[in-house]
């Protein structure tokens, strides 16, 4: 088995996680390219647990799992704030976003 | 270097990973909100068929599991719950060229310090580890990781209610607004 290759997937994957995040406009297909980057991440893990010795016994497998439940709590908050955002304000797009507006309206 | 040398391992690895690298290009790149989402859908899998192929299997089911059973049907919710257009939209996205330099440097200087750590080398093919191994390792060794890990899903569970409760956040407005 050549490493090289899952290696390589990983690493195209979060390239492509970065673009989709800094690109979309929508905050849920923000959220799926960052989806994408913590799968990148998750196969440069299990990929080292095969490459790298010298760590515990499936180590990255088991780092694997714990991202996979990190990626489950962090999506579980992000759409509970884009929909709450969506409620307030009936729009998605993150560059609409005003950061200084301490106004809440209603 | 040369094709003759892959396996079939290699052979699958590589097609699952043009598949996952395919899919997920979509999903940054698709103008249909739902699309993206199925494209999603297609990258997870495919990534799960890697994780087969290297023998993590725990993995591989944790991930159709929670990602493609969980995490991707959460976000088809939100996308119906924020009333998205089911044809193609043209808003979705910003000017490319700053997003596309900065992806494309990272991928690839990602891809290049890769392939300049582990070249063309042959490793052995691992032994598919079963779930007995990996709980054993999650109890044993990562234990303390695991519990830490409970009470951070119970505090984003309770931010989730907190966060998507109206009426919370309304009565602290209410008080706002009377003094």
């Amino acid at each position: 088995m050549h490493a090289v290759i899952p290696y390589l997937t990983g690493a195209l994957l979060f390239g492509l996680g970065v673009y989709g995040v800094l690109r979309r406009r929508n905050a849920i297909l923000v959220l799926m390219a960052v989806e994408l980057m913590l799968n990148a991440v998750n196969v440069i893990f299990v990929t080292a647990d095969v490459t790298v010795r010298g760590t515990g016994a499936h180590a990255g497998a088991v780092f694997a799992l714990f991202v996979i439940v990190l990626a489950a709590a962090e999506v579980g908050v992000g759409l509970a704030i884009v929909l709450q955002y969506y409620r307030v304000r009936h729009a998605v797009a993150v560059d609409e976003v005003r950061l200084d507006d301490e106004k809440v309206p209603q | 270097m040369t094709i003759a040398n892959m396996t079939v391992a290699d052979a699958l690895l590589l097609a699952l990973g043009v598949i996952a690298v395919g899919s997920g290009a979509l999903v940054v790149t698709s103008t249909h909100l739902v699309r993206a989402g199925l494209y999603l859908v297609v990258s997870l899998g495919s990534v799960a068929g890697l994780y087969l192929v290297l023998g993590a299997e725990l993995v591989a089911w944790v991930q159709v599991l929670v990602y493609v059973g969980a995490v991707v049907v959460l976000l088809l919710f939100a996308v119906m719950l924020t009333r998205a257009p089911i044809g193609p939209s043209g808003d979705l996205d910003r000017p490319a060229w700053a997003a596309a330099i900065i992806g494309a440097g990272v991928g690839l200087g990602l891809a290049a310090l890769l392939v300049g750590a582990f070249h063309w080398t042959l490793y052995p093919l691992p032994v598919p580890g079963t779930a007995a191994q990996m709980g054993g390792e999650i109890f044993g060794a990562w234990v303390l990781p695991f519990e830490v890990l409970s009470i951070l899903l119970l505090a984003a569970l309770v931010g989730a209610i907190v966060l998507s409760r109206p009426d919370i956040g309304a009565r602290r407005n209410a008080e706002a607004d009377t003094h």
